[in-house]
C-alpha cells in the first residue's frame, strides 16, 4: 500500500492548475478529494508522475440555484452536501444519495467533482447526473460543456481530455410537480452500491409523466442511463403496472458482473427492485400519490 | 459468587475496575511492533504471487539492485544455502518459507528485498521481475479429496492423494445404528466459509541480531512467544541460534484472535535477513497481505444428521466434515486433536450415541486455519449441532426452544461424561435459555411473527443454546509440538507491599493487565492498582504456552492465583512471627492476618511484605515471591444461550438484525466489565462471518475477500445494540471458579443469526440465504415478483 513516487503540485489558482497540466501531459493527474485517486495510487493501479493539487484554488466551492439551474462548484465536499438546505428541499435525490456515499471521513474531504469525472461506475453521483439531465463545465484552453449522458466512456474513461478540470456542475432546476429519489443496496457501512437506481422525473397537470430520468450505479462498465424506461414512462399515468414495467426494462439495461455482492442474476434482480423503489418514492415526492 | 469480597480499594474479583492499560491505548501511547524504530534498521518488503499454482521460471532483481537503497533480495535458494526454505507448521506439516520453484496459493511470498527505506523497499518490490508457468489449479477440497486428483504436495514422498489427515471420534456402527432406528432423521449441509481475523493490527516483526553477542531479539506479534523461541531454536539450530540467546519480545498487541499465533514466512525472512546481514530488520505486513496470505480461519463443509424421537428426543448424530486446509496444514491446534475440541459437537444435549469424522484436504490457497476466536474449531462444532436442532424442530413442528430443553443435560447430571469422551465440569443450560426467553419476550415475538408470516413478512427468531470447552488444557492430553499446555505465574512482592506479576500468556486487547492484578488483589489485599503485570518477554516472563482458545483465565488466571496463595503462605508465617503468635492462631481477611478472637492484633500484607526483606524470621528464605505452574485437571466449560430477531427485506434479502440477546455463563468473574467487553465484540465477530464476511476464491485461485473493500467486516452501523445477561455456574475445579469467556460470543452468536435467517421452505428451497450458508445471497421468492 506504498504509492510509486509522484512530484506533488500545489496550484493557487485555475490558471497555475491548468499551466501545470499542460505542462506535464498525460503524465499529472488532477487531485482533489484524494479518495478515490490516492487508493488507486497506492495499490499501484495506476501511477502518475505528478499530482496537480486543486484544493486551495479559489472558487470552486459553492452551491447556488441561479436562472433556473441548480449549479455546484467541482471542489464541493460531499459534507457540504450534505448540510446543504437547498439541497435538502429541492433536490432529494442528492439528499437521499450523500449519506450513503463512503463514510463521513471519505465524506469530509471527497468532492463531487471527483466523484462525477473519476469514472467509476461504482460511484453514486453519476447514475443521479444522468438522471436530473446534468452538464459539466470543464476548463481547459478554453471552457465547455458536457452533458452528462455524452461524459461516459468506459471503465475510469471519461470525456474529459488530459489538460482538462471539472469546474462546474450545471442541473436543470426541477419544475413543480417534480420529484426524485435515489436507492441504494450496499453491503455494509462505506460499501459501494451492490445496485442503486436514480430517479427523477416531473409529473404533468393530469397526473402523468411527463419526463423522466433513470440513472443505475455499478450495472456496468460506466454508469447506466436506463433510456427505454425512461421513454416508456412519459405520458403514462404512475402507476404500479407502469412502475413495475420501467423496472423491468431498466434492469434489463444493466449488465453487473459478479463479486462479493453478488451473482449477475441477483445484481440485475436488485436493479429492478431499486428502480421500482425509487420510482415509487419519486412519484410520491413529486405529489403524484 | 455474587458481592466482591473487597473493597473498592481493593479491587479484587467482582470489581468494573477500569482497565489499567486504557489509558495509553486511548491516547494513542500503545507502543505496536510498527511503532519501534532501532539504530540502523532496514526495512523488508515481500513479492507475492499473483498466480495460485505455477512454476517459478526465472526471478529477476537486476532492476530492483539498480534502485539506491535496496541492498539485496532474498529468495528460495538464498534460504535454502542454510536450509531453512522450509519451516515446519504448529500442525507439524511442513511450509515454505520461500518457493524453489513452485508457488502454491495466490499472494504466497517468492522473494523479500531488503532496503534502507520503507518505500524504497515498496519500489524494489515492484521492480523485482517473476517469470511463471501457470499451473493447473485445485480449489474445490471435494475434487482434491476424489479418486484420482493430482497430487499437490508433491513435495512429500511417496504421497498419493490430498488428505491432509483424517480424524474422527466416536462409534461409527453404534450412531449409525441409532440413526436408523430414529423416528426422525435430519440432514443439513452447513458450511462455515473461509473468513479471517482481521485483526486492526497486521503481522509484523522487528528482527535483532546483535553480531557481538550473538542474540537475536525478535520483537514480534505473537500470541505464545515462549512457543515461537522454541521453534526458532529448534528450526534455525543449526544455524548456531540457541535458545539462550533468543529472545521474542511481544510488545503491545492491536488484536490477535488466533492469527498471530503461528509463525509466517515473513518472520523468518526478517530473522535469517538480520542474521546474515547483522542490522535490524523490520517487516509489517499491510492490509491485503494480511487478508490474502495469512492463516484463514473455519472453511468447514460439515454434513450434519441428527436423529430424534417422534417426541422430540434426540438420539443420534453423525457429522461428516471435509476441511479445506490450504497447501499446507497449518492449523493452531493440540497435536493430539487435529480438528481441534470439534467432539464436543453434541453440544448442550444429552446424546447417547455420535460419530464425527474429519477429512482435510490439500487445495491451492493460503495455509491454515487457525482457531479464529473459536476455542479451537468449537465455533463449527456448535454451529453444526445447533442448525441441526432447529432444521429437527421445523421437521417436528416442534417450537425450537421448547427441543432444547427437552434434550438439555440436566443440572443433575454434571459432571457429565459425553459419548464423545469430555467430561463437563458443570452446566445449568434449561436456566440461561429461560432467562434469554424472558428477557426477550419470546412468546410475544412468536405470536408476531405467526401475523407477519401472514402477510408474506420474513421475520426470523434465532436460538442458539451453546457449550463452550476452553483452558488448554491438561498435560496428559494437551501439547503443541510436545510443549505441554501448562501456563504460568510469577508474582513477585516488593518490600512496600507493591508487586509485579509476569505470565506465559500474553494479552491481545484482553486487559490481563487489569485482570490478573484483580486475581491477584483478591488473593493477597494488595491493591490492583499495586500490582504491575507484565508478559511478553521471553527474557523476563516464566514459560507459558500464550493466550488463545479462552485459556489465560483457566490456565495463567488459575497459576497466578496458586502463586499468591503461596506468597500468602509464606506471609502468614511472617505475620506469626511478627505477632509473636502461632500461625494456629491467624485467621485471613483480604489484606491482613489478625489473631482469632483479637482482630487489633494484626499484621497487613504490606507489613509482611516489608519484613520479609527486613526483619524476617532466622531459618526463613528472604523475600517475598513465588512462581506457579498450573497443569488445569481439566478443561472449562462455559456456555450460553443467545435469542435474536431479524427483520429481513423480501425484495433484497437485506438482513436487520433488530434485537440480540445473549446470556453467557463464564463462572465465576474477575471483572464483569471486561468480561462484557469481551461478549460485545465476541458478538460483533459472531454477525461478522454469518451476515458479511467471506473469502473466497474462483477457479483459478483467484482471491476474493482478499481486501477491506470486499471483505466486509461489520462497523458500528451494521452492529446491533447487544442486550447482555448472565447465570453463573463456578467451574468446580478451577482454584476459584472462572471458566474463560474470550470466545463464548463468536461460538455462540452465528448459529443464533443462521437459525433466524435460514429456513427450509416447503419447496426445499432455502428462504434467506446469506454468507453462512451459500456463497451468495439468494431470497426464496420468485424473480419479478413485485417488491
Ligand atoms: C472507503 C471508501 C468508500 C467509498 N464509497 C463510496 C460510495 O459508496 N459511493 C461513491 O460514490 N463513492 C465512494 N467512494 C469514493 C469517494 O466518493 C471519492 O471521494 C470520489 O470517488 C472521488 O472524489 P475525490 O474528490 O476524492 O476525487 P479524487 O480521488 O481526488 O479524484 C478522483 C479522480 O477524479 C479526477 N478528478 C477529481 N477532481 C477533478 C476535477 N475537478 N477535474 C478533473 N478531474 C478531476 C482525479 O484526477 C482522479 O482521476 C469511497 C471511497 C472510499 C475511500
Amino acid at each position: 500500500m506504498i504509492p510509486a513516487a509522484f512530484d506533488y503540485h500545489r496550484a493557487d489558482t485555475l490558471d497555475d492548475a491548468l499551466k501545470l497540466l499542460k505542462k506535464y501531459g498525460d503524465e499529472a493527474k488532477v487531485l482533489s478529494g484524494g479518495m478515490s485517486l490516492l487508493p488507486m495510487l497506492k495499490l499501484r493501479l495506476a501511477s502518475f508522475a505528478h499530482l496537480v493539487d486543486i484544493n486551495r484554488v479559489p472558487g470552486l466551492d459553492y452551491i447556488k440555484e441561479e436562472k433556473g439551474t441548480l449549479r455546484i462548484g467541482a471542489m464541493t465536499r460531499q459534507a457540504a452536501l450534505e448540510r446543504s438546505d437547498l439541497i435538502r428541499t429541492q433536490y432529494p435525490i442528492l439528499a437521499d444519495a450523500v449519506p450513503l456515499i463512503a463514510d463521513p471521513l471519505v465524506r469530509n474531504r471527497g468532492t463531487i467533482g471527483g466523484n462525477v469525472a473519476n469514472g467509476d461506475p461504482g460511484n453514486d453521483q453519476p447514475a443521479i447526473m444522468l438522471a436530473l439531465g446534468a452538464t459539466f463545465v470543464a476548463r481547459g484552453s478554453k471552457e465547455r460543456s458536457i452533458p452528462a449522458s455524452q461524459f461516459y466512456k468506459g471503465l475510469y474513461s471519461t470525456a474529459l481530455a488530459p489538460g482538462e478540470i471539472l469546474t462546474e456542475i450545471r442541473i436543470p432546476a426541477p419544475p413543480p410537480k417534480s420529484g426524485g429519489a435515489y436507492a441504494k443496496l450496499k453491503r455494509k457501512t462505506g460499501d459501494f452500491a451492490v445496485a442503486a437506481a436514480a430517479v427523477q422525473l416531473t409529473l404533468g397537470k393530469n397526473g402523468a409523466i411527463e419526463r423522466a430520468g433513470i440513472g443505475l450505479t455499478n450495472a456496468g462498465l460506466t454508469p447506466v442511463e436506463a433510456v427505454d424506461a425512461a421513454k416508456y414512462l412519459v405520458g403514462k399515468m404512475p402507476d404500479e403496472k407502469t412502475i413495475a414495467e420501467a423496472a423491468k426494462m431498466a434492469a434489463a439495461k444493466s449488465s453487473p458482473s459478479a463479486d462479493r455482492r453478488g451473482s449477475v442474476e441477483y445484481k440485475k434482480e436488485m436493479a429492478r427492485v431499486l428502480t421500482a423503489r425509487a420510482l415509487r418514492k419519486a412519484v410520491q415526492r413529486a405529489g403524484g400519490n | 459468587m455474587s458481592e466482591p469480597r473487597t473493597d473498592a480499594k481493593i479491587c479484587g474479583m467482582g470489581h468494573s475496575m477500569k482497565r489499567k492499560e486504557d489509558p495509553r491505548f486511548i491516547r494513542g501511547q500503545g507502543r505496536y511492533i510498527d511503532d519501534f524504530t532501532l539504530p540502523g534498521m532496514l526495512y523488508m518488503d515481500i513479492v507475492r504471487s499473483p498466480h495460485a499454482h505455477a512454476r517459478i521460471k526465472k526471478i529477476n532483481t537486476a532492476r530492483a539492485l539498480k534502485i539506491p537503497g535496496v541492498l539485496a533480495v532474498i529468495d528460495g535458494p538464498t534460504l535454502a544455502k542454510y536450509n531453512l526454505h522450509w519451516m515446519p507448521t504448529i500442525s507439524a506439516d511442513t511450509q515454505m518459507v520461500l518457493p524453489i520453484d513452485e508457488v502454491m496459493y495466490q499472494a504466497q511470498e517468492v522473494c523479500a528485498v531488503i532496503a534502507t527505506e520503507r518505500y524504497i523497499a515498496a519500489d524494489g518490490v515492484d521492480a523485482v521481475e517473476v517469470e511463471y508457468e501457470p499451473l493447473p489449479v485445485m480449489v474445490d477440497p471435494h475434487k482434491s479429496l476424489a479418486p484420482g486428483a493430482p497430487v499437490l504436495r508433491k513435495d512429500k514422498e511417496g504421497k498419493k492423494d490430498n488428505l491432509a489427515f483424517h480424524w474422527q471420534a466416536g462409534d461409527k456402527a453404534d450412531a449409525e445404528r441409532a440413526l436408523a432406528a430414529s423416528d426422525v432423521v435430519i440432514s443439513e449441509n452447513v458450511y462455515l466459509p473461509r473468513i479471517h481475523v482481521a485483526s486492526m493490527e497486521t503481522c509484523g516483526c522487528i528482527a535483532d541480531f546483535d553480531t557481538a553477542q550473538g542474540k537475536l531479539t525478535v520483537y514480534m506479534t505473537t500470541q505464545a512467544p515462549h512457543a515461537v523461541r522454541t521453534v526458532f531454536a529448534l528450526v534455525a539450530g543449526h544455524v548456531g541460534l540457541s535458545e539462550e540467546k533468543i529472545r521474542i519480545v511481544s510488545p503491545d498487541i492491536g488484536g490477535g484472535f488466533g492469527g498471530k499465533v503461528p509463525v509466517y514466512p515473513g518472520y523468518v525472512i526478517a530473522v535469517a535477513a538480520s542474521v546474515v546481514i547483522g542490522k535490524p530488520i523490520k517487516w509489517i505486513e499491510d492490509r491485503m497481505e494480511n487478508l490474502q496470505a495469512d492463516s484463514f480461519a473455519r472453511d468447514y463443509h460439515m454434513k450434519v444428521e441428527l436423529g430424534a424421537k417422534r417426541d422430540g428426543t434426540m438420539t443420534s448424530l453423525k457429522i461428516k466434515t471435509v476441511a479445506d486446509h490450504g497447501y499446507a496444514n497449518a492449523s493452531a491446534n493440540p497435536s493430539k486433536f487435529p480438528t481441534g475440541l470439534f467432539s464436543i459437537c453434541t453440544g448442550s444435549y444429552d446424546l447417547k450415541h455420535a460419530f464425527c469424522e474429519v477429512d482435510a484436504a490439500y487445495t491451492h490457497k493460503p495455509p491454515g486455519g487457525v482457531a479464529y476466536r473459536c476455542s479451537f474449531r468449537v465455533t463449527e462444532a456448535v454451529h453444526a449441532i445447533e442448525r441441526a436442532t432447529d432444521a429437527l424442530a421445523q421437521k417436528l413442528n416442534m417450537d425450537p426452544a421448547e427441543l432444547r430443553m427437552k434434550n438439555f443435560i440436566k443440572p443433575e447430571q454434571f459432571p457429565y461424561k459425553s459419548v464423545l469422551g469430555w467430561e463437563y465440569d458443570s452446566g445449568n443450560y434449561g436456566v440461561a435459555l429461560k432467562k434469554a426467553m424472558d428477557i426477550i419476550g419470546y412468546d410475544a415475538l412468536r405470536r408476531e411473527q405467526a401475523e407477519k408470516r401472514k402477510k408474506g413478512d420474513l421475520m426470523g427468531i434465532g436460538i442458539s443454546s451453546f457449550t463452550e470447552i476452553v483452558g488448554a488444557g491438561p498435560s496428559r492430553d494437551f501439547d503443541i509440538l510436545g510443549i505441554k499446555m501448562f501456563d504460568s505465574a510469577e508474582i513477585r512482592v516488593h518490600p512496600t507491599g507493591k508487586a509485579i506479576a509476569r505470565f506465559g500468556t500474553k494479552s491481545q486487547g484482553q486487559g490481563h493487565e487489569t485482570t490478573y492484578a484483580q486475581i491477584v488483589a483478591e488473593e493477597l489485599g494488595i491493591p490492583a492498582a499495586h500490582v504491575q503485570v507484565e508478559e511478553g518477554d521471553t527474557d523476563t516472563a516464566p514459560y507459558g504456552l500464550g493466550t488463545y482458545a479462552s485459556r489465560s483465565t483457566p490456565t495463567s488466571g488459575a497459576a497466578c492465583a496458586l502463586a499468591a496463595r503461596k506468597i500468602r503462605d509464606k506471609a502468614k508465617k511472617i505475620a506469626a512471627h511478627l505477632l509473636e503468635v502461632s500461625e494456629q492462631d491467624l485467621d485471613w481477611e483480604p489484606g491482613k492476618f489478625f489473631v482469632k478472637g483479637a482482630p487489633q492484633m494484626a499484621k497487613t500484607i504490606q507489613e509482611c511484605a516489608f519484613a520479609a526483606y527486613t526483619n524476617h524470621p532466622q531459618g526463613m528464605e528472604a523475600g517475598l515471591e513465588a512462581v506457579h505452574y498450573y497443569d488445569p485437571p481439566n478443561l472449562t466449560f462455559p456456555f450460553g444461550s443467545y435469542i435474536c430477531v431479524v427483520d429481513i427485506d423480501r425484495g433484497t434479502g437485506d438482513v436487520k438484525v433488530r434485537r440480540f440477546v445473549a446470556v453467557d455463563d463464564c463462572g465465576n468473574i474477575i471483572n464483569p466489565m471486561i468480561v462484557e467487553g469481551q461478549i460485545h465484540g465476541g458478538l460483533t465477530q459472531g454477525i461478522g462471518p454469518a451476515l458479511y464476511e467471506e473469502i473466497s476464491y474462483d477457479d483459478e485461485g483467484n482471491i476474493s475477500g482478499g481486501s477491506f473493500l470486499d471483505y466486509y467486516v461489520p462497523t458500528a452501523l451494521e452492529t446491533p445494540h447487544w442486550e447482555t445477561d448472565k447465570t453463573t455456574t463456578p467451574s468446580p475445579h478451577h482454584p476459584f471458579g472462572a471458566k474463560g469467556v474470550g470466545e463464548s460470543a463468536t461460538v455462540g452468536a452465528p448459529p443464533a443469526i443462521a437459525n433466524a435467517v435460514v429456513r427450509k421452505s416447503a419447496s426445499g428451497r432455502i428462504r434467506v440465504a446469506t454468507a453462512m450458508t451459500t456463497t451468495m445471497r439468494t431470497i426464496e421468492r420468485p424473480a419479478g415478483e413485485p417488491v
